[in-house]
């Protein structure tokens, strides 16, 4: 009864199967608008693409009766929406997963929400795509929720996109408009840096130039959507990169066998490779790579291993295993680009659990917030960022981690943030850069659209950093002299002793607190002993550009 | 001697030819890409959790998602017991098989039965699939996963089996009572997981969730992974009930006088408990002419599966009350 599967000898026979298994796979997640058209693409290109088996088509065929838009025929977008919710209301609210395959390549097809309230679950869908289908209505036009999908597109370091220009029938199929919104698109995502932009004109409910070439549009003469995903090859994540392993789990089965369990992010190990352990920095070297399928000589980004060293180091889970080359970082302060996705706003002092890779830490934010303006596409310093806004954020950590660059490895440099109280993921982010003077620094580079505008490049508003120390040192002594003079004026007018010291404690935290803030308003208008900005990257720098 | 007669004549002894065929078999990148993540989202549940289990069906990917368990934990055993929902009704071989491989792998097997529901005589063919189903399977997780105080549960669902399934995150959050909200789900960008949960509540958590049908069968023949027979084709005794195969597999099962069960050779694509399992008609004795027919096939593997068909929307309102 025990019955073991026979060698693959016939297998390998098959050629058919063989071919298959050699498709590179490619991810691309479908955004735009709310009714843009996503889902009755998708559900077209499977259909088209002969993706479906019969029970899917005959169900199709019942759904489309009793929910559908488009009357006798089939409505593709019921093969994703596939909540009772979606159905109702037609709309999609949380992203499909599917996979296919052509005789050219595999898919995995990620349908996204286009409605605003559901921005964080077309986040969650991109974050691992290779490559972005995005759709406008002809008749509709970029909308600020597809900006705002362009814009985290573009957080996310995905750089090649496919324009779908849907709905060409509402406009008959004019050559005129396509162009149009073509043009405009590009003007907008290019600024982003979004620079491998492919354009085709579709009609989603009749197929047309989704698998099939349109009979309506001989004015196009590109490749159809299908055709280009088949052969498209997105820009992103091909460099090698620099060893990273974050530690999962510590295997200890007994004694004399300590290994270290992960998957490897980026680059690439061998047996006897010298190593560090972030963030404590000691050394050591790689003694075996150990699988279930026997040990490796080496393995490289994508493998699930587990590691012994030659020394006994400790390390634990959320460390990190890197090469010595092309150190991370190691920092309690990151600069990030963040999206919100919780109803209450990102604010200065509040505090999150950030869960980079394998670690977590509680992080502060930081007082100087950006948010990006959707329309101009640019930072502007804000109080707080509501949900589904975009901007950068300083966090302040802990204790020290190891980190990347989001652009240099994307696994140790991206993070979620979690919410302290109720353990709800509530934000996402991308290390830009950590906040300890490093010369490696001017590397950094934004997107011009990402830097914060200034009015005047000479009224640049102070920043933390641009106060000297001597400046810092003198409000401080300023603070403790009024703040003394306060306690003693207050003391003298309550009672004129010293038996009600605990009152008057506490009522100087509270006066203290709004002199303070008077106090500093009085600072803000005495120019000395204010740096002038400096010429280090980094934000800094994008104040003054 | 040159280096391509070298190379021929190494190829001519038996040895290396079975080591050129292996690799080719491994040389797949597509599976090996799928194993390192579910790995990598095994040992996350594990390290998130202060008491996980692993759901097993005894189904193939049951099979899969515990032969993954051992790679993911090797060479020190899953540091979890694997839990099986009997409702008694499984076919025989099922839990036969079940025995000899927890004892083979010298696993702890939690099997639990809603004791209360075997009392109310609660089952498939009088009650119907829906409460069986319920009862038996739903309210019986939740039974055992409180009951034990599990705050991970593995699972082998794949995004790939049916609509709503393609909805749900590889870490699906349920609510103290187990409820799953399809409309608030946690975000889940990149392969960062969050695994933090207030006391009572409790994480699902999908490894399989970005594989297909195909990409199961497929690892199973290159890993050689054991399965119950069942899903191969054999001649098997069935009756036909709405249309769907099903195989007489000890005589709780009704029949209508006079009727006869035929003797067919039939296969399962999927398993479950016997009464509500439609087998299909098939010749396929390996896994090879196994993936052969699910490339050829017109119909989706869930088709037989009664449970899903009762009403539209049926699995998601399953899944919303605790079922897996
Ligand atoms: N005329 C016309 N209508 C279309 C076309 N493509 C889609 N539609 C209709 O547009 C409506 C919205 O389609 P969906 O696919 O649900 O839109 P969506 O972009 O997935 O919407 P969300 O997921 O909710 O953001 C449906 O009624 C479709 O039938 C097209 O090419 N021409
Ligand atoms: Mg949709």
């Amino acid at each position: 009864m025990n019955v073991r599967s026979q060698p693959s000898a016939a297998l390998t026979g098959a050629a058919l199967i063989t071919a298959q298994q050699e498709k590179p796979l490619l991810r691309f997640v479908a955004c735009g608008s709310v009714d843009h058209g996503k889902s009755t693409l998708i559900g077209c290109l499977l259909y088209d693409s002969k993706q479906l088996f019969d029970d899917q088509i005959d169900a199709l065929a019942v759904d489309s009766r009793k929910f559908g838009t488009q009357g006798e025929k089939l409505d593709f977008s019921l093969l994703l929406d596939g909540l009772a919710a979606e159905r109702e209301q037609n709309i999609t609210i949380d992203v499909a997963y599917r996979f296919f395959a052509t005789a050219q390549r595999k898919f995995i097809v990620i349908d996204a929400p286009g409605h605003e309230e559901y921005t964080a679950n077309m986040a969650t869908g991109a974050s691992v795509a290779d490559l972005g289908l995005v759709l406008v209505a002809a008749d509709g036009g970029l909308t600020r929720q597809l900006k705002r999908h362009l814009v985290i597109l573009s957080l996310l370091g995905i750089r090649s996109v496919v324009l779908a220009v849907n709905k060409m029938d509402r406009v008959g199929w004019s050559a005129e408009t396509y162009r149009t919104i073509e043009a405009e698109f590009r003007e907008f995502a290019t600024a982003l840096g979004i620079d491998a932009i492919v354009c085709i004109p579709i009609a989603a409910n009749s197929g047309d130039n989704v698998v099939g070439r349109s009979q309506s549009m001989p004015w196009y003469n590109g490749p159809t959507l299908l055709e280009y995903l088949e052969q498209a090859e997105p820009t992103r994540g091909s460099r090698p990169g620099p060893f990273r392993m974050s530690i999962q789990w510590v295997n200890r089965p007994s004694p004399d066998f300590r290994g270290y369990s992960g998957l490897i992010t980026s680059g690439k190990v061998q047996v006897g490779m010298p190593v560090k352990i972030y963030p404590s920095g000691r050394s050591s070297r790689v003694a075996r790579i150990v699988t279930f399928d026997g040990d490796l000589v080496d393995a490289a980004a994508g493998r699930s291993v587990t590691l012994t060293l030659a020394d006994p180091v400790d390390a634990s889970r959320g460390d990190l295993v890197a090469g010595i080359e092309q150190a991370p970082e190691i920092a309690d302060e990151i600069l990030t680009r963040v999206f919100w996705m919780s109803d209450a706003p990102l604010r200065p002092g509040q505090n999150y659990l950030l869960k980079l890779a394998t670690s977590t830490a509680t992080a502060s934010v930081e007082p100087n917030l950006s948010v990006i303006d959707l329309d101009t596409r640019q930072l502007a310093e804000a109080a707080s960022m509501a949900r589904n806004e975009i901007g950068t954020c300083t966090f302040k950590l802990d204790r020290p981690i190891a980190v990347d660059r989001y652009a240099d490895c994307k696994d140790t440099g991206s993070f979620i943030l979690i919410d302290p109280e109720t353990f709800d993921t509530v934000g996402m982010g991308c290390v830009e850069r950590t906040c300890a003077p490093r010369p490696r620094w001017w590397r950094w580079s934004w997107p011009a659209s990402w830097r914060l505008k200034r009015k005047n490049p000479d009224a640049a508003k102070p920043t933390r950093r641009s106060e000297t120390h001597f400046r810092s040192l003198a409000k401080a002594m300023s603070w403790r002299a009024t703040g003394s003079l306060d306690t003693f004026v207050v003391t003298f007018v309550i009672t004129g002793s010293t038996k009600l010291a605990g009152s008057v404690a506490v009522t100087e935290i509270m006066t203290k607190v709004l002199i303070y803030y008077c106090h500093e308003r009085i600072w803000a208008w005495v120019p000395w002993g204010k740096a002038r900005p400096t010429h280090s990257p980094g934000l800094q720098q994008s104040l003054g550009h | 001697m040159d280096a391509h007669s070298r190379f021929i004549d190494g190829l001519e002894d038996s040895p290396t030819v079975a080591t050129a065929r292996e690799s080719i078999a491994r040389s797949s990148t597509h599976l090996e890409q799928l194993e390192a993540e579910s790995i990598h989202i095994i040992r996350e549940a594990v390290a998130e959790s202060d008491n996980p289990v692993l759901l097993y069906s005894i189904g193939k990917d049951s099979s899969v998602l515990l032969h993954l368990a051992l790679k993911a934990f090797y060479p020190a055993p899953p540091p979890f017991p694997l839990l099986h929902i009997d409702t008694t009704w499984k076919f025989r071989e099922m839990i036969a098989f079940r025995n000899v491989r927890t004892c083979e792998l010298g696993l702890r097997l939690i099997a639990h039965t809603n004791r209360d529901g075997l009392a109310r005589g609660i089952n498939p063919i009088t009650s119907g699939s829906k409460l069986h189903t319920d009862v038996m399977k739903t309210q019986a997780l939740r039974q055992a996963l409180d009951q034990h105080r599990f705050d991970i549960a593995l699972g082998g669902a794949r995004r790939d089996e049916e609509k709503s399934r393609a909805k749900e995150r590889v870490f699906s959050f349920r609510s103290a009572r187990h409820l799953w909200d399809p409309k608030r789900q946690r975000p889940e960008p990149w392969r960062i997981y969050n695994g933090r949960k207030r006391r009572g509540e409790s994480i699902r958590v999908f490894p399989l969730s970005n594989w297909t049908e195909l990409d199961i069968w497929r690892y199973i023949d290159q890993e050689q992974i054991p399965l119950v027979s069942l899903y191969f084709a054999a001649p098997r005794p069935v009756v036909v009930r709405d249309g769907e195969l099903i195989v007489v597999d000890d005589d709780r099962l009704p029949l209508a006088p006079g009727e006869l069960p035929v003797i067919k050779s039939v296969r399962f694509r999927t398993l479950g408990c016997y009464p509500l399992t439609g087998a299909i008609e098939s010749n396929a004795r390996t896994v090879a002419e196994i993936i052969q027919e699910t490339l050829a096939s017109r119909y989706s593997e869930r088709r037989g599966r009664v449970i899903d068909g009762d009403g539209a929307a049926s699995m998601e309102r399953k899944k919303q009350e605790g079922y897996f």
